[in-house]
């Protein structure tokens, strides 16, 4: 099924992200911008710094049913420093926030790992927030062959 | 309730105190994410697990909220650390109420 919102969202998934959404109607929100507010009503208000995240997940995905994704984070996990939630958001799917893991100095390590469907291909986003409130990201162009989402 | 025969899971028997072990579950569910339509073009209405936790004696050790971007069949790995002998527990729960528990006996030296 293509609806037409959705092929207009795969054109921009090749191009300048930003500079492309700002012609777009405001009524058609660009995969980038909703994710990013979806990233705010998970997250609150924050700015994102680069670093400390590191996302694996393939740069070609053979099917977008079943993807393997990692998070890990550099963090020590003490009471004092710890990663407090991993969220995984994949701009281009019909629903872009994908899970959220909440973490706790129990957890020992913040690495979170599981499988994820990718309805085509697009930039897949892992942020996480430690526990001074601070939030990284990192960010990930993934390559479909067979979209995952529908049937 | 009893451990669940769709859940399978790769945790070991013993740690020693302190040791950062990993845990690895899946669960047997298709999370239908009611994108799908069935054969006469109508939508396959969706059911999928939307939450999972993990506690260790009680305590929590890792939780998350699931969408439907999160695969049938959802494999899960993450870590803990040994804390003392006992139960790791393991709950997946579906937005209409169903629910999957697993309880895992680990002895802590």
């Amino acid at each position: 099924m293509v609806i037409p919102e959705f092929s207009r969202r795969r054109v921009l998934a090749t191009g300048a992200l930003g500079a492309v959404a700002a012609l777009l109607p405001p009524t058609v929100p660009a995969m980038a911008d909703e994710a990013d507010d979806l990233a705010h009503r998970l997250m609150g208000p924050f700015v994102a710094k680069e670093g400390k995240v590191h996302l694996k997940i393939k740069e070609v995905a053979e099917s977008g049913a079943n993807e393997p994704v990692g998070v890990v984070v550099d963090s020590p996990m003490t009471p004092a420093d710890h990663v407090r939630a991993i969220h995984i958001l994949a701009e281009g799917n019909p629903s872009p926030v994908v899970a959220s893991w909440y973490l706790t100095p129990r957890s020992g390590r913040a690495e979170v790992n599981f499988r994820m469907r990718l309805a085509k291909s697009q930039v897949v986003r892992a942020y996480a927030v430690t526990s001074d409130g601070s939030v990284w990201v990192a960010r990930q162009d993934v390559k479909v062959a067979i979209g995952g989402c529908g049937g | 309730m009893a451990n669940s025969e769709r859940v399978k899971v790769r945790i070991p028997a013993k740690a020693k105190k302190g040791e950062i072990i990993e845990i690895k579950t899946q669960l047997s569910h298709d999370m239908e994410s009611g994108q799908r339509k069935d054969a006469d073009g109508k939508p396959i209405a969706r059911r999928i697990i939307t939450r999972f936790t993990c506690s260790w004696n009680g305590e929590p050790v890792i939780s998350a909220d699931w969408h439907q971007a999160v695969s049938a069949n959802p494999f899960s790995s993450f870590f803990a650390v040994a804390s003392a002998s006992g139960k790791i527990k393991l709950t997946w729960w579906g937005e209409a109420g169903e629910v999957h528990e697993y309880t895992h006996d680990i002895v802590v030296e």
